[in-house]
């Protein structure tokens, strides 16, 4: 493994791979998963970024202009692994016949819809494979693209367009998905959880590791989206911070097996913290809904002392 | 030297691979071509091949694993049948799309309802308009004969098209026949190495592959898309003169056994052609004018030439394995009388579903068939316009 030190300016001084003129939402969190994690690779290397379909991808490479310096390649919604890894095969067999002598990374990133649900089958594949890849999900729980339907990844109770709120639904009624959980368990060398804290250092050395360990690796990032969380744009790093505070949302590895948690916050802080922040549990906050509150934090507490324990 | 030799269909195509030696090759097991995948990874297990096989979990990722492999600029290689192609069936159109010249060896099985693994064109004929270019074959000959030249269509730069070599389940693909092989380095030759042009990998020349089109730019795409299935017509001619040359074998778009001076024909798809030639065999000895037309290309589809080839037969019998449920007959009926149809080629025409989930197709039944059609000719009889042949009483 290379240089892991970390320099914030050197590294946010390096040339931007997504470049401007994309089309996200101002206050996107995906966006900021694409540049930070790209900006990982260190400078003069090689890669391939795959895409699944989503906001990102109708929004980065709209015909005929492609935000990327990199080359990209998307197929379809729910195949991002397996298209991905059939690139990394060709490297290979092409390396192997002598036709290419470039040094290549893959990256692919999809949303949650693209990751949790549709694309499982294929991400569970290619990472059980053992291709040289990382599949980045920017997690912002919920189908955005086609209008903020719920996903696996949506938390309890969050109104979403096909999980509503309204006078007989407290929003979507089933638990989130654990799907940091799901890829360890396919024992691939490097599993990360993270999200945009601080100098975004957490989310830099984990791009890292994941670029640079050999095999199969898997980012999951949360990623705000306005739209859906329904917040204002600038609020998203206090929301990222507050979803890290409460426990909801814990920074954590698992390196070769290896469970470690990356942050422990002093205090851990009520999940109304980051709740309160969003519109989408906004009906949660109404006068006689506090058992609501009270039944996401007992399993926001659950899940916390579940990861402790994994992470001896 | 041609090598004399005895092999099945999926032997046969798995010997073409051997021969081509491709870059990457994902497959998922599934009956009746779930043999070539394993004589794939057999030959890369002994140090046979170079090719980087992909074990992925699904046809789904298959395609779309040979959608990445051949946009990063390997040769690029699958195989299915059934239900796979169908599981596949949103990326097929990816893969035409993206202009990727990836091979299928497809060998043809029903699709699901009931479940059956018997031969059937329900899956090839349920991707027809997916902008594939699709050739059948009669037999294992045939099957090696077409892998052999679909990379040089393929990868031709007026085509840049994905080509599936169609074979008939069990009846071609696992029935051991005679077959003529061509020794690997005239094959190497005439494959040749691949070179594409842009790709994903392509040193100091990055791409993108797959964008999100708006109105003002889709349809272009799509009309450029359908002008390389246009010109693939004469490049799939010009390999195969090549390729007689090379194994003094002929192809064209079709073969027309005996239909020069034919009064009647049949035209069929893959291995019921055998059959169909016996019977007419039989029946010009007893003075009938019988003829046959094996369609070999159907997309693109030759309507005016095959529209042309029937000019002059009284009564035309247009066999389909494949149902379309559209009430009015199977997909070759279709397309061929509207062929015939702007070709003025007036010859009455019957189109007959045969063959589904592997229903045995007999000399007799095929005799019979030609029966139909000089009792149709002489107008003594009418017919409902797509039996069935072969049912259960």
């Amino acid at each position: 493994m290379s240089d892991m030190t970390f320099d914030f300016k050197e590294i946010q001084g390096r040339e931007e791979r997504l470049v401007p003129g994309h089309r996200m939402c101002a206050g996107c969190g995906g966006t900021i998963a694409v540049r930070n994690v790209l900006k990982a690779l260190h400078p003069g290397d090689k890669a391939v970024v795959g895409n699944a379909t989503g906001c990102l991808e109708v929004s980065s490479y709209t015909y005929p202009y492609t935000s990327y310096e990199d080359s990209y390649i998307h197929s379809a919604f729910e195949n991002a692994g397996a298209t991905l890894s059939g690139v990394e095969t060709a490297y290979r067999a092409l390396k192997k016949k002598g036709k290419i002598s470039e040094e290549y990374k893959f990256i692919t990133f999809g949303g949650d819809g693209g990751t949790y649900d549709i694309g499982l089958q294929s991400l569970s594949g290619a990472m059980e494979r053992g291709h040289d890849m990382v599949y980045v999900c920017y997690d912002n729980g919920a189908y955005m693209n086609t209008g903020i339907q719920r996903s696996s990844a949506t938390p309890t109770y969050a109104d979403t367009t096909t999980s509503p709120a309204g006078k007989c639904s407290m929003g979507k009624p089933q638990a989130r998905k654990d799907l940091a959980s799901i890829l360890a368990a396919h024992n691939i060398p490097y599993v990360g959880q993270t999200t945009y804290i601080g100098n975004m250092k957490d989310l830099y050395t984990k791009s890292e590791k994941a670029i640079y360990t050999k095999g199969g690796a898997f980012l999951n990032i949360l990623a705000p989206c306005p739209r859906g969380w329904r917040y204002d744009a600038p609020d998203l790093v206090d929301i990222c911070k507050s979803a890290v505070e409460t426990c909801y949302w814990p920074l954590f590895e698992v390196v070769d097996g290896k469970w470690i948690l990356n942050y422990q916050p002093k205090e851990k802080l009520p999940i109304e913290d980051f709740l309160k922040r969003q519109g989408r549990f906004k009906h949660l906050f109404a006068p006689g809904n506090e058992q609501y509150i009270e039944a996401f934090q007992k399993e926001v507490d659950r899940r916390w002392e579940e990861l402790l324990e994994r992470c001896g | 030297m041609a090598i004399r030799t005895r092999m099945s269909g999926n032997e046969a195509i798995a010997e073409a691979i051997r021969q081509i030696d491709p870059d990457v090759m994902p497959a998922f097991p599934i009956t009746p071509s779930t043999e070539i995948p394993q004589f794939v990874s057999t030959m890369i297990a002994n140090g046979v091949i170079d090719t980087e096989f992909i074990p992925v979990e699904s046809e789904h990722s298959a395609m779309s694993a040979a959608i990445g492999a051949s946009a990063a600029g390997a040769r690029t290689l699958t195989a299915t049948s059934s239900a796979g192609l169908a599981f596949m069936w949103e990326v097929v159109y990816v893969a035409a799309s993206s202009r990727l010249p990836i091979v299928m060896a497809l060998v043809n099985r029903g699709l699901t309802g009931p479940l059956n693994i018997n031969a059937e064109h329900s899956d090839s004929m349920g991707a027809r308009d997916s902008g594939w270019i699709q050739i059948y074959a009669e037999n294992n000959q045939e099957a090696y004969d077409n892998m052999l030249q679909a990379y040089r269509i393929a990868e031709h730069a007026d085509v840049h098209l994905p080509v599936m070599i169609c074979q008939d389940g069990f009846i071609t693909s696992h029935a051991v026949e005679n077959i003529s092989l061509l020794e690997d380095e005239p094959v190497r030759r005439f494959v040749g190495e691949y070179h594409p042009e842009h790709y994903l990998l392509k040193q100091g020349e990055p791409m993108a592959v797959g964008p999100y089109a708006v109105s003002n730019y889709c349809m272009e795409a799509k009309k450029a898309q359908a002008e390389a299935m246009i010109r693939a017509k004469k490049v799939i001619l010009e390999v195969a003169g090549e390729f007689e040359k090379l194994s003094g074998r002929s192809y064209g778009y079709y073969e027309a056994y005996r239909l020069e001076d034919a009064e009647y024909a049949v035209v069929a798809i893959g291995s019921v052609c055998g059959t169909a030639k016996d019977a007419i065999d039989q029946l010009r000895e007893q003075g009938v004018k019988a003829g046959l037309l094996k369609i070999r290309v159907f997309r693109p589809f030759p309507g005016e030439e095959f529209a042309e080839a029937l000019r002059g037969c009284r009564a035309v019998a247009i066999m389909d394995r494949c149902e379309s449920y559209s009430a009015q007959g199977g997909p070759l009926g279709a397309e061929l009388t509207a062929a015939m149809y702007r070709a003025k080629v007036q010859a009455e025409t019957v189109n007959i579903v045969y063959g589904l989930s592997g229903r045995d197709v007999t000399v007799g039944d095929i005799r019979q068939v030609f029966a139909d059609l000089q009792s149709l000719a002489a107008g003594e009889k009418t017919f409902e316009q797509y039996p069935y042949i072969g049912l259960r009483e």
